[in-house]
């Protein structure tokens, strides 16, 4: 019990510190902006802690922190070949083929108005279809291995890059086509020096949502078949065993890699589309 | 006058909108000579733009026959017969000033070195050398109209087409500006047409003065000046001058009483 009291006057004291830092005159540090979040965090898990141990919770329905870590450490040997099936090679190959594809079909699409009408409504069709349905069903189509997985992460992916770099490259204003216009210029000029640049903003909005998709696609696919690696195999089999705390563990590096993943792609848009009024200092 | 390089005859322009149709041009008839200087004055809505967008090619006469150096309008665009300075400086918000003037001269394919060249003493032309490395959103509106001058400079087009391009300069500026593109003009014997809402920049700069009216948008009168071709900036004050912008401005009353 004096656990769970300790948690709570943990929680008034970080919440109090917190205030005092994000409204006092120090507030506009950039220190200060990322400590506060961080203190939240930390919070979060010190209460977590001391509730789960006050409280005496069965571990299978949720570990302490310090468990989880724990595992992660402890198992860091399992965890980086799953992180290397899982993401470098089913998620991020299926990213990179899917956006790829994506804005290459885009192109196309935009420049054939037949396309636009055809493509599209059979990309939104492929958007709808349920995961747990397409996923059996590609790993049938393309085996076991890391292949399947990727295949699912194009269908995840495909259709948001597209209409998003579509919508993209439509956004010039008659102005500056006006101009391309009294240049002659031919249509792949246009193309790379006038509608591509345009589009950037409208393309890093979609491959930002892409990251967070492909992720996903590529755990879920591996629940329906996959080698004896992999971050998602690994989730199915230790529920099997009720290994909670290495359950826990996965989805550390799940979240840590879905933020440092959409980190760097935000940290790239920043460098090329600097000039857009939304990016501008 | 020699042989024209733009003549237009009985042009009609109607636009389709969503109101009705809009009688933009009507019956407009006009020959422009090699090394003419033009400008077209007029109340706004009177179609001037339309009129410099249909030589450019840009906008699709509904009726007469447009000619430029012998071609249509949209072979002479291909062949980049023109320069045109737009009424907003719509420069690309993703390149530098130096970058949006090397645009054209990028998509025509001149050399790296001649680009890095023609953009320095197009710069310095306009006064902003020293600019050449920021970006169009970093400075004045005057400042990106400039460039936009600039950019239309760059490739040495025969036909010079501007767009009200002095509106948004101050009065020193665009005196400075005036003598440059005079000097231009002299030096090198473009064919310029020009859009300006100011009485005395259309008699100081042109050899021709077209007054039109609005509603819909017809030629009133074609005024040829009587000034030389050497002009310093006190003629404005001149006997001669003051009765060229004299016929000018009731040229405008008039087509204002008619409408
Ligand atoms: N794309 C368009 N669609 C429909 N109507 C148009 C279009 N462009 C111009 N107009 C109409 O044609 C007429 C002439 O327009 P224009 O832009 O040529 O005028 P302007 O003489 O350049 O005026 P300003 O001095 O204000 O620039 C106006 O009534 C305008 O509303
Ligand atoms: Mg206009």
């Amino acid at each position: 019990m004096i656990l769970v009291f300790a948690a709570v006057a943990v929680w008034i004291g970080a919440w109090a510190f917190n205030g005092w830092l994000a409204n006092g005159r120090f507030s506009d540090l950039a220190s200060v902006r990322l400590a506060v979040p961080l203190i939240f965090g930390a919070t979060v898990i010190v209460v977590w802690e001391l509730i789960v141990r006050g409280l005496q919770v069965p571990p299978v329905i949720l570990p302490p922190p310090s468990t989880i870590v724990g595992a992660f450490f402890g198992n860091f040997g399992v965890l980086w070949p799953d992180f290397v099936q899982t993401f470098a090679k089913g998620a991020l190959g299926g990213y990179v083929i899917g956006c790829g594809s994506a804005l290459l079909t885009a192109i196309l699409v935009d420049r054939y108005d037949f396309l636009r009408r055809g493509l599209l409504p059979v990309g939104n069709f492929m958007a709808a279809l349920p995961i747990v349905g397409t996923a059996p069903i590609l790993v049938m189509w393309f085996g076991f291995d890391w292949q399947s997985k990727a295949a699912v992460v194009v269908v995840m992916v495909f259709f948001p890059m597209l209409v998003n770099t579509v919508a993209g490259l439509r956004d010039t204003s008659a102005m500056q086509r006006d101009l391309m216009r009294t240049y002659g210029a031919s249509y792949w000029q246009t193309l790379f020096k006038l509608r591509f640049p345009a589009a950037l903003p409208f393309i890093f909005n979609g491959l930002k949502i892409a990251t967070t998709l492909a992720l996903i696609g590529a755990i879920v696919a591996e629940f329906f078949g996959s080698p004896t690696r992999g971050l998602g195999f690994r989730i199915s089999t230790s529920v099997g065993t009720l290994a909670l705390d290495m359950v826990w563990a996965v989805i550390v590096v799940a979240a840590l890699t879905g933020t440092a993943f959409y980190g760097a792609v935000a940290w790239l848009e920043r460098r090329m589309t600097f000039w857009h009024p939304s990016q501008r200092k | 006058m020699n042989q024209p390089v733009i003549s237009a005859s009985h042009l009609d322009l109607t636009f389709q909108t969503n109101d009705g149709p809009v009688h933009a041009l009507r019956d407009v008839s006009l020959d422009i000579g090699k090394g003419e200087f033009v400008s077209f004055i007029g109340p706004s809505g009177c179609g001037k733009t339309t009129f410099l967008r249909c030589i450019a090619g840009l906008e699709e006469p509904t009726g007469g026959t447009l000619a430029v150096n012998g071609l249509t309008p949209d072979a002479a665009r291909r062949s980049r017969a023109y320069g045109y300075v737009f009424q907003a400086a719509g420069l690309y918000p993703w390149r530098t000033i130096g970058g949006n003037i090397r645009l054209p001269l990028e998509i025509m394919g001149f050399s790296k070195e001649e680009q890095a060249e023609r953009v320095k003493r197009t710069l310095e032309l306009v006064d902003l050398a020293g600019f050449e490395k920021k970006f169009p959103w970093q400075l004045s509106g005057g400042m990106q109209q400039r460039a936009s001058i600039a950019r239309a400079l760059a490739f040495d087009a025969d036909i010079l087409l501007m767009d009200e391009p002095f509106g948004a300069l101050d009065e020193i500026v665009r005196d400075r500006l005036n003598e440059e593109l005079l000097k231009l003009w002299d030096r090198t014997g473009k064919t310029i047409g020009f859009v300006t809402h100011s009485i005395p920049e259309a008699v100081y700069l042109s050899t021709k003065i077209v007054v039109m009216s609005p509603r819909p948008g017809r030629i009133t009168d074609v005024i040829e000046s009587t000034l030389p071709r050497e002009r310093p900036l006190d003629i404005r004050d001149s006997a001669e001058f003051i009765a060229i912008a004299h016929r000018v401005r009731d040229g405008l009353r008039a087509g204002h009483i008619d409408a």
